[in-house]
């Protein structure tokens, strides 16, 4: 008898452990998920942060660019450059057949062009002598540049051909590549060109969303918070506003989507891929998010401190509006960003309203069209090409980081302001 | 098992000191429990009756924050000692609490909670054994034998009580601790709590912190007095509540402080 | 602007006569709300009713001279539109004489309308702000009728949950309601092909012939496949995220708890598309590789590698939900079962466990739902062809992708393809609404037994 009680508890301890170890497993295995990802997004995605540059020399011919000696600004802005652009990558390799002419162009973005352009626009008296520019590589050469093209597949697999790489290993040897911080990741719009595409017009549609949600949902979402919470009544008509609260959060985003389709741009003919709308819909979708927060910061301020107003001889309105709302307030506002970055991340119901269009202009308002950062990640990860890759993993980072302020920003707002009530 | 006239030592605590955080709880308590009697612990709140209580079967090790010095000897064992095996030790001290709390199952399932886990029945048939006679002990049986696998939540609370009692004794403890059981309950739930101690007291040891003077001079022969966290005396209930030794207990049972 | 320059005066008048020592019944402030409101409600309403009823007036005016001339209420239009256009200087056709002239009208109509609603407004304003500021005295009440609009504004915006709600059944149902005159409910609901790329080749003169289009808005692949990714999903989210709830429940020391719980609670934070981008780009071939290696047919875009990034997205909810759920299980029965001499797994496995039961439940139903919500990965990371299978290493669709397959780009209204998508959203809705309700209720009822 004693010695199978023995063994009993043996068994049961050791049930015991095994439990234990499956707990402390699936927290490794949820915290294991977050550290691949972290760490795939950032592997894949800081190099997007680099551009590599081709080192050309350019010889800026009066002449070929029908030009006089002393060209006004306007001369310098009309001028022909296609012809010095196209000569100086031709004369990389002076014995190109035109096949193979026709593949040194390639090696650059067709941007070159302006590149060129801008470089004698900012100095003038270059006209007529030879300087080593900087010229936008194209994305293949980027990518090979940074070590993520596979260069020995066979060359019909490529999209880089076994002249363009020989051409490149010389320039490279010459220390004629060069590898820079890539300021137009953050400055041009989308392009269809990987090397060219930046983040500039998604992310000020981003903005311009955030900015128009917030005008919207905040107000509503606190007066009817204020509402909810300290004037009405306890009737059915309540209960039911609070049913449709709860369900409002946990409805699919797309179904918002089809929300702003079908009624916003189809009843009120607002303008299609518009932050406006975009921003409309969102903030239908974070109202309840806000509201719920905003409710449960009035909820923890303590009855005493209505009864003293009260009991001062307030009004409900005054009590409310002088003591409870500004007691409330951290929590309302952490509540509030916390909205905010969950709409910011949201995709599905902006593509339905049709922000993922392209495009190549950076929106000055509200009403120009758009796309946003989530979308463009979208966009981005239905390329096709390996330049965009990186590009869609800079463009979370950059997406992760906005998100990872709002929610610290939050975290501080509740710890700083907010009232331990005991 | 009168030795001499003398009841046995089942429990005997050695300098026991208790920290809440850096807040000491328990200072140097002494105290010896015989073995079949019924020691009652009183004292005002706060006092560390309850704390004490919970030293005995290490509910304690359950707060973070809560540190148990000194020694507790149970059958010649340290229960404080690094080897002592919890689970072990509280399979043969059982403890009854302030509120009842039936596990939110079948009356059946509270019941057979502890032989189960503990390994005691063998067959469906031993089980409904140990079931009937626990509940006959703690003499609920003829109300409730009727509905058996109806949820413990449904009950009244001085049957919840005596639930959680024949929970206790399931499993066939030599000690059962007992923290204020009746403080829930109206007199009448009350009295049938103080007899069912009275007839168990044959078959274990009982320690009860209290909080009423008259309930320990009912049930006890053995009353310690707790005062902010010190064992002020102890000694036999009729010692303690006619002559007592120090002038803070004849304080408190005359009920001027407390 | 004026609001505020009323509401200055109404404060005035009241520190005067606040000045002459009598009592006021209110504070001078609300005697400038009083004003202010009462300037700025009667013109708003005069405003917009105008800006309503403005076009319509112009119209009627504009196409009374072309009234008894004989021509169709379409040719009518046409006239107005091509006017309306010329004004606006929009107008790229050939310019008659006749929409000349009228546009020209339209013009003139549009500035005599323009400076009279300035007019109009402005005598409104100070017609109702001289009403209640002759009104301002000592005894007159002004708090109540202050506060009455504020509550009123108040109880306005609090129906905003409920006009959203509206308003996504009336987005939906009527675009719906038109799917179903072309397809039968019965073929959408038993129907298993799905081929919605087929109704659009169709030319539009033949659109409405409901024969062609059997066979291609079978929605059983759909729901199947939506249910399937979700199974998937769950299967991966409620082992990981019931036992790390448990875990930092109840196992975990403060210092643990304080530091996972909120790294986990980043899973939930991360936007999904990123998630989707994340199966596509690594999962999926991930899981292609391995099943290749092992002799195994598997699809880049496989059912498995969407349904088990949803499933860590969901993690995080399951977690959290039921480390709260746990935590609120009362104490004293966790102490009933320690002084019984059971251990702590025998604790939560037979005490805790089944009274937190209800309430794991709804939590996990909020999962469900939210599996069978999500967009995002599954558009990126499963296939788009409807295929009907049980097979997790094949490609399946859902009725959130099917629905952004069909309205990316352009739509047309009216299309039985874009009303598709409608329909499936309204199936969407319902079957989520569902699971919503009961699970909030079941949480509910958890949360009141517990309090």
């Amino acid at each position: 008898m004693n010695k199978n009680k023995e063994k009993l508890l043996a068994k049961r301890y050791s049930s015991e452990k095994r439990f234990q170890f499956l707990g402390k497993s699936a927290i490794f295995m949820a915290l294991l998920f977050l550290a691949i990802f972290i760490f795939k997004i950032f592997s894949t995605g800081y190099t997007a942060f680099q551009k590599t540059w081709l080192i050309v020399p350019v010889n800026f011919d009066a002449e070929t660019m029908y030009l006089d000696a002393n060209p006004s600004k306007e001369d310098l802005e009309d001028a022909d450059y296609f012809e010095i652009s196209l000569q100086s990558m031709f004369n990389l390799d002076k014995n190109a057949n035109e096949k193979q002419q026709n593949e040194l162009k390639k090696m650059v973005s067709y941007f070159f062009e302006r590149e060129i352009k801008q470089e004698l626009i900012n100095d003038p008296s270059l006209l007529g002598k030879t300087k080593d520019v900087y010229i936008t590589a194209s994305d293949d050469l980027d990518q090979v540049f940074k070590g993520n093209y596979p260069r020995d597949l066979p060359e019909n697999q490529r999209r880089v051909t076994d002249y363009q790489l020989k051409i490149f290993d010389q320039l490279v040897e010459q220390g004629k590549v060069e590898s820079k911080f890539n300021l137009s990741f953050f400055t041009y719009p989308d392009s269809r060109e990987a090397e060219l595409a930046g983040i500039a017009s998604s992310f000020m549609g981003s903005i311009f969303s955030i900015l128009v949600c917030l005008a919207i949902a905040f107000p509503v979402a606190v007066l009817a918070a204020i509402y909810l919470e300290e004037f009405a009544p306890k009737n059915r008509f309540t209960d039911f506003i609070e049913v449709n609260i709860n369900n409002l959060a946990a409805v699919p985003s797309i179904v918002f989507g089809l929300l702003g389709l079908g009624i916003l741009l189809a009843v009120f003919q607002l303008p299609r891929s518009t932050p406006l709308v975009g921003g409309i819909t969102l903030s239908l979708m974070t109202l309840p998010t806000i509201i719920i927060a905003c409710r449960a910061s009035l909820k923890a301020v303590p009855p005493s401190i209505r009864e003293a107003a009260l009991a001062m001889g307030a009004s409900r309105m005054q009590t409310t509006m002088h003591h409870t709302v500004p007691l409330s307030m951290p929590g309302t506002l952490s509540g509030t960003i916390i909205g905010l970055a969950q709409a910011l991340g949201e995709t599905a119901p902006l593509i339905l309203i049709g922000m993922v269009a392209f495009v190549n202009t950076i929106p000055g308002s509200p009403m120009d069209p758009a796309a946003s950062l989530p979308v463009q990640i979208y966009i981005w990860a239905e390329s096709a090409e390996r330049g965009f890759v990186e590009k869609v993993s800079a463009c979370i980072m950059v997406l992760l980081g906005f998100l990872i302020v709002m929610n610290l920003f939050a975290q501080i707002i509740r710890h700083k302001f907010e009232k331990k009530w005991s | 098992m009168r030795k001499n006239g003398v009841n046995m030592i089942k429990i005997s605590a050695k300098n026991v000191d208790v920290f809440y955080g850096k807040k000491q709880a328990l200072f140097n308590i002494n105290l010896d429990i015989e073995e079949n009697q019924v020691t009652a612990l009183i004292g005002p709140s706060g006092c560390g009756k309850s704390t004490f209580l919970r030293c005995l079967n290490r509910m304690n090790d359950v707060i973070d924050i809560c540190k148990v010095q000194g020694e507790i000897v149970i059958n010649d064992f340290n229960i404080n000692d690094k080897g002592c095996d919890v689970v072990r030790l509280r399979e043969k001290i059982g403890m009854v609490f302030q509120k009842p709390n039936p596990f939110p199952k079948t009356l059946y399932e509270n019941i057979s909670y502890g032989p189960t886990i503990h390994g005691m029945a063998q067959s469906k048939q031993e089980m409904d054994e140990i079931v009937e006679t626990s509940l006959k002990k703690a003499a609920l049986w003829e109300e409730v034998k009727d509905r058996l696998h109806e949820p413990g939540t449904g009950l009244s609370g001085g049957q919840q009580q005596r639930l959680c009692i024949a929970r206790a004794i399931s499993v066939q403890p030599e000690v059962i601790l007992m923290d204020e059981p009746c403080s829930a309950l109206d007199p009448i739930a009350t009295a049938q709590i103080e007899e069912l101690i009275d007839e168990l007291k044959k078959e274990h040891t009982i320690i009860i912190v209290t909080h009423s003077m008259a309930q320990a001079a009912r049930v006890s022969q053995r009353t310690g007095f707790f005062h902010l966290g010190e064992l002020i005396e102890h000694g036999s209930t009729d010692k303690i509540f006619k002559n007592p030794d120090n002038i803070k207990t004849q304080d408190y049972i005359t009920g001027r402080f407390g | 602007m004026l609001g505020y320059t009323s509401y200055y005066f109404g404060r005035k008048k009241a520190y005067t006569i606040q000045s002459t020592n009598k009592r006021l019944t209110a504070l001078p402030q609300f005697y400038g709300y009083y004003l202010a409101i009462w300037c700025a409600i009667p013109a708003f309403i005069i405003y917009s009713l105008w800006a309503i009823f403005e076009p319509t007036i112009v119209k009627l005016l504009i196409l009374s001279d072309y009234a008894n001339q004989g021509y169709l209420d379409d040719e009518l239009n046409l006239i107005y539109e091509k006017t309306k256009a010329l004004s606006r200087g929009q107008f790229t056709g050939e310019v008659t004489s006749l929409i000349q002239t009228s546009s020209e009208k339209y013009l003139n109509l549009r500035s005599i309308a323009q400076s009279s609603k300035v007019v109009i407004v402005l005598c409104i304003i100070i017609a109702s702000v001289a009403y209640a500021y002759k009104r301002i005295s000592s005894n007159n009440r002004t708090r109540e009728p202050v506060e009455k609009f504020f509550n009123a504004v108040l109880f306005t915006a609090s129906l905003a949950a409920i006009l959203t709600t509206v308003g996504i059944v009336f987005s939906l149902i009527f675009q719906t309601i038109d799917f179903f005159k072309v397809i039968p409910l019965f073929d959408f609901v038993f129907g298993t092909h799905w081929y919605p790329a087929k109704a659009f080749v169709r030319d539009s003169s033949e659109a409405l012939d409901p024969t062609m289009y059997s066979d291609t808005f079978g929605a059983v692949p759909i729901f199947a496949g939506t249910f399937f990714i979700a199974f998937i999903a769950m299967c991966v989210a409620i082992p990981i995220g019931l036992m790390s709830g448990i875990y930092l429940a109840e196992y975990a020391s403060y210092k643990v708890r304080q530091y996972a719980k909120p790294l986990i609670e980043i899973l939930a934070g991360i936007p999904t598309v990123v998630y989707g981008f994340f199966a596509a780009l690594t999962v999926g071939p991930f899981l292609k590789d391995i099943g290749t290696a092992m002799g195994l047919e598997v699809s880049a875009e496989s059912a498995l590698a969407a349904g088990g990034v949803m499933g860590i997205m969901i993690i995080p909810f399951i977690s959290s939900l039921s480390d709260d759920v746990i935590t609120s299980v009362p104490q004293s029965l966790r102490d009933g079962s320690y002084a019984m001499g059971a251990t702590k797994s025998e604790t939560i496995k037979k005490v805790i466990f089944p009274a937190a039961l209800p309430g794991i439940v709804g939590s996990i139903l909020l999962g469900v739902s939210r599996a069978i919500g999500e967009t995002m990965i599954v558009v990126m990371a499963s296939g788009l062809a409807a295929n009907l299978t049980l097979n997790p290493l094949e490609s399946t669709s859902t009725i959130t992708a099917q629905i952004v397959v069909i309205l990316i780009g352009d739509q047309a209204f009216g299309d039985p393809k874009t009303q598709a998508a409608f329909a499936l959203g309204m199936s969407l809705f319902i079957v989520t609404l569902c699971l919503n309700i009961v699970a909030l209720r079941v949480v509910k009822k958890y949360r009141e037994k517990y309090e």
